[in-house]
């Protein structure tokens, strides 16, 4: 059994991103996402920070730094690509304009909770962002992240005991083990990797997974 | 006639008083006005209400307001940053107090207050803990939480071009809260790259029209721009 790397998970869910479709890829795991898309396909990415049409990382030497990405980091703008202010922004998100956002997580439950914004650890400083927008804004929340915490407990639960970011608000999980959706009666299993039983997932997660 | 224009940025924030509610535009240093800020600093003022996307990146603007220790309380959504650590040591401290806001729900009633609204509902962070102890709402089978608008005494901004009504053209993501946050104070200031002649800014790509700008003041520099890109 060999678990999915990341570049393979991204390429996962990019197989999910349709034609056409308006899509935020949130900080971290998720910005890898667009490496994996078909250059055949025309999908147009926002950036929570003012811009739609957002390109791939200029040379180095030619950052132009009033023109960043949601992680400050310095990017492009596509041919057709548009700027806009903060309201208008995350009117698209909360709006519900966005199709798809990716977003990583620490914890989803198996009613589609989703925390990813604080640990709750005590003397951690928290910084929200645009998480919660995100989180609840677009047509279709996908969750990208491991299945697993470093020391092997489930990053899929029953009920999140990190603070929550949003209520029933992902569509879709993919991990390295598999692929899974929210139903209205739990958690449902899409694909899992190869020589990976439900058994041993339901065993992984310590859920009741729905074939 | 109407001239918004100031001779230095000393004149652009001379009114700024202590215990003054300042929104400062940026997202990072992409819009951050760096020189009204550095004036703000000189002034001497203190005991400052700060709104305003982070609290500081590295050493400057936000950040040096922090290090000079002239900020009471912060409502921003991402403080926390590889390079915040001025604004992580006096919160730490108990010296700055921090209103937590999410990114949308901070523009949003930015957007409320300079539209004259008395509060918004919105679904961002219903259920969560910064809605805790919040009126909520449900309208049409969804929750909803109520936020107030958040207004202020003064508003720093950066946009590209201004002329002397204040018209203001901005550069790229550096936008971002510029042009809300200008409706939403009783002085907004504008630090841009160039003073134009009335008339030659295009009618129909003014961003903020000069209504919602009281003063402007040139600081040259598209040098500047690479400097700040290199302090990252």
């Amino acid at each position: 059994m060999m678990r999915l790397d990341h570049d393979a998970m991204a390429r996962r869910v990019a197989q999910d991103i349709p034609e056409g479709a308006y899509v935020n890829l949130g900080i971290g795991l998720p910005t890898k996402v667009a490496d994996h898309l078909p250059v055949d396909r025309e999908v147009i990415l926002q950036s929570e920070n003012g811009l739609l049409g957002m390109g791939p990382a200029p040379a180095r030497g030619e950052e132009d730094w009033d023109l960043i990405n949601a992680g400050k980091q310095a990017v492009t703008l596509m041919a057709g690509g548009s700027f806009f202010h903060h309201a208008d922004s995350f009117a698209m998100m909360r709006g519900g304009h966005i199709d798809i956002c990716v977003l990583g997580a620490f914890q989803v439950s198996v009613h589609g909770d989703l925390a990813n914004w604080h640990t709750g650890a005590p003397g951690a400083i928290p910084a929200v962002g645009g998480a919660m927008d995100l989180a609840l804004g677009a047509k279709r929340t996908f969750v990208m992240m491991e299945l697993l915490t470093r020391d092997g407990r489930s990053k899929l639960v029953e009920r999140c005991d990190y603070p929550l970011t949003g209520l029933g608000c992902v569509s879709r999980v993919y991990t390295d083990y598999g692929v899974f959706d929210v139903s209205r009666n739990g958690l449902a299993v899409v694909e899992m990797i190869e020589g990976l039983t439900l058994d041993r997932l339901q065993e992984l997660t310590g859920l009741v997974l729905k074939p | 006639m109407i001239d918004k224009s100031r001779a230095s940025l000393g004149q652009a924030v001379a009114d700024i008083a202590d215990g003054s509610s300042v929104m400062i535009g940026g997202f990072g240093t992409a819009g951050m006005p760096d020189a009204l800020i550095d004036a703000l600093i000189d002034r001497g003022v203190g005991n400052l209400t700060i709104i305003s996307n982070n609290a500081g990146n590295g050493e400057l603007g936000v950040a040096a307001l922090i290090k000079a220790g002239r900020i009471r309380k912060i409502i921003c959504s991402f403080p926390r940053q590889a390079d915040s650590h001025h604004f992580d040591a006096r919160f730490r401290s108990g010296e700055i107090e921090l209103e937590l806001v999410p990114q949308g729900n901070l523009a949003a009633r930015i957007q409320a207050a300079g539209a004259g609204l008395g509060a918004i509902f919105t679904p961002t962070g219903y259920g969560t803990m910064l809605a805790q102890g919040k009126e909520t709402r449900r309208i049409d089978e969804r929750d909803y939480v109520l936020e107030l608008p958040i207004k202020a005494d003064f508003a720093l901004i950066k946009a590209f071009k201004a002329d002397r009504w204040g018209n203001l053209v901005y550069r790229k993501t550096a936008r971002n809260f510029g042009p809300i946050m200008a409706m939403a104070a009783k002085t907004t200031i504008a630090q841009v790259e160039q003073i134009v002649p009335l008339g030659s800014i295009d009618p129909e790509t003014v961003v903020t029209p000069g209504i919602f700008v009281q003063r402007v003041v040139a600081t040259g520099a598209a040098s500047e721009r690479s400097e700040l890109g290199a302090e990252r």
